[in-house]
């Protein structure tokens, strides 16, 4: 019973075994982007993955879609092996779908609605699917009815953002990987984003992979936190658990969210807080609770 | 795929080839253009074979290296080596078959040509291989600083040069970029017809174009803030100068071009 639980549970989920990544092998310029990643990522999670430039994170999420291949290691969707001979990258492409960081870099076509229907084309679906994708996109996406018809040049940032982000939902994937989607976005459009794929996760079954560097953006959002450092995984579990070894997150450059510092002086401080808040809600709480405690 | 092109790729190691004035190199490069021009006997090639050799050690870039960045070339030198052996007339027929003739001397023509393109390419590649683009442009503009008297815009032309050079790595990385990103999206480069494939680069090009234009403008931007305008007054925080070990270069070079010469009458 277990081990056929077990079974279908690996049927659902993306499985990476013993993935090493070797970049420009055999020149002056060679380097191991990834050593030896071993994840199991779960259907419906939301994921959180961090650490620093030049940690693998970039690396890692282009072999979950088969464009980059390991160099050594296997990556399983749904139980088949993705570097296998015959294994059909194309749809694969369209059940992973990664958003690129700038994703708006790689708008080109003459309207918004063209643009966001390149993907379901190039799955060749008919013509109905791809109107109704494309319209359920743009609409899961938040962007505007009026902008549809308008050329995605003209937009604003955060709009040809949404846009390209629609551009990938329309393919419909299981498994949904942004790439600091936050990146150069003014903080209401960060805020903007982020609610949005929060959204997306809640109401559309799926898996998200959210990769930043910002502690606050995935500590507010994601169930899980993978955090990289050189090519390997660092730690992998809770915001709460990852959050907890801040200690050992700031020797690989990194920190936990500011909220966590402050819960921790304000225990040394005296004030009874049962544990280091990684949100401010979590922290306005766990203050809350203290004080009607303290007053009653 | 895109990333292995290495003609013209600085190799960063230290060597004394890599420390000399990049004058030295760019005039020594020409100097073995005109040498492997003007030999005929066989002693010129076992020279310049043996001088390019010789600098391939010094310089401490790999030799499987270089040879990678013989391939762009390869078709142009197949195609020599296919002229001169079919177009030849001269000498003994050694093979024939319908309308092929193949002589003794075109035989031995297209393989010395083979030779010459083979050192050619070699030649110039390890100037790029030991010079970054930087010092490049710098040895240039220097060189041929006496040509601003006749109002040739020296300065101008090696500032667009270093951009130029400077923008290739970032295109390619950026295609790379586009390219993985639409391919997310389902795009296939590969496979279709002619006119299939020319239509698929449009989600390629257009991004790329675009961007090479923010990037421009962003470029021509930042210049300004900084004040740029343009080469008079303008100082150098690593002036090029002359050293001993340039001399030294200097005599290797013209050396082996009298060598050479003189190997012509040899024979």
């Amino acid at each position: 019973m277990d081990t056929e639980k077990k079974n279908r549970d690996l049927q659902e989920c993306m499985v990476l075994d013993h993935v090493s990544y070797v970049y420009g092998a055999g020149t002056a310029y060679e380097k191991y982007a990834l050593q030896d990643i071993n994840l199991v990522l779960q259907k419906g999670e939301f994921i959180g993955l961090i650490g620093h430039t030049g940690s693998g994170k970039s690396t890692l999420v282009q072999h979950l879609n088969g464009l980059l291949s390991p160099t050594s290691g296997h990556i399983y969707y749904r139980g088949n092996d993705i570097g296998a001979a015959g294994f059909n990258k194309k749809e694969l492409r369209s059940k992973v779908g990664l958003v690129f960081q700038y994703p708006e870099h790689q708008l080109f076509e003459t309207t918004v609605v063209k643009d966001v229907a390149f993907g379901p084309k190039n799955m060749g679906l008919p013509q109905l699917e791809i109107d109704m994708r494309t319209f359920a996109a743009l609409k899961e996406a938040g962007v505007g009815e009026d902008l549809y018809d308008a050329s995605p040049f003209e937009l604003s940032g955060g709009q040809k953002r949404r846009v390209a982000i629609a551009g990938v939902l329309a393919m419909q994937p299981d498994i949904l990987i942004l790439d600091e989607p936050t990146a150069g976005l003014d903080p209401r459009g960060r805020d903007e984003i982020l609610d949005r794929i929060a959204k997306i996760h809640a109401e559309g079954n799926r898996t998200v992979i959210l990769v930043s560097h910002s502690m606050e953006d995935v500590a507010e959002y994601a169930s899980r936190l993978i955090v990289m450092n050189s090519g390997r995984v660092f730690c992998d579990g809770t915001p709460k658990e990852v959050f907890e070894e801040y200690k050992e997150l700031e020797k690989i450059g990194l920190a936990a969210p500011q909220v966590t510092y402050l819960s921790e002086a304000l225990r040394a401080d005296g004030v009874a807080l049962p544990y280091n808040a990684t949100t401010v809600e979590e922290a306005r709480e766990l203050l809350l609770a203290d004080w009607r405690g303290g007053r009653g | 795929m895109i990333r292995d092109i290495t003609i013209g790729q600085y190799y960063p190691v230290d060597s004394p080839i890599h420390r000399l004035d990049p004058r030295v190199k760019l005039s020594g490069t020409m100097l073995f253009l005109i040498s492997l021009f003007v030999f005929s006997g066989y002693l010129g090639y076992v020279l310049a074979a043996l001088f390019v050799g010789i600098v391939i050690k010094v310089s401490k870039v790999p030799f499987r290296y270089i040879v990678r960045g013989l391939r762009p070339v390869l078709i142009l030198l197949l195609v020599t080596v296919l002229f001169n052996l079919l177009l030849t007339r001269e000498g003994t027929e050694i093979f024939s078959f319908g309308f092929i003739h193949i002589y003794d001397q075109g035989l031995i023509f297209a393989f010395l040509m083979a030779i010459r393109l083979v050192l050619l390419v070699i030649g110039t590649s390890l100037m790029t291989f030991t010079t970054t683009p930087n010092q490049l442009t710098d040895g240039l503009e220097k060189g041929l600083r006496g040509l601003k008297k006749l109002h040739v815009p020296v300065h101008e032309i090696a500032m667009m040069m270093s951009i130029a050079l400077r923008f290739i790595p970032i295109l390619v990385e950026e295609t790379d970029k586009i390219m993985k990103a639409q391919q997310a999206r389902g795009a296939d480069f590969e496979s279709g017809k002619l006119l299939q494939r020319a239509k698929a680069l449009v989600p390629l090009l257009v991004p790329l174009i675009v961007s090479a234009f923010r990037r421009a403008n962003d470029l021509a931007l930042a210049m300004e803030a900084r004040c740029y305008h343009g080469g008079d007054g303008r100082t150098k925080m690593k002036p090029l100068k002359y050293k001993k070990r340039d001399a030294v270069a200097y005599l290797i070079l013209f050396g082996y071009l009298g060598l050479v010469i003189g190997s012509g009458f040899l024979f």
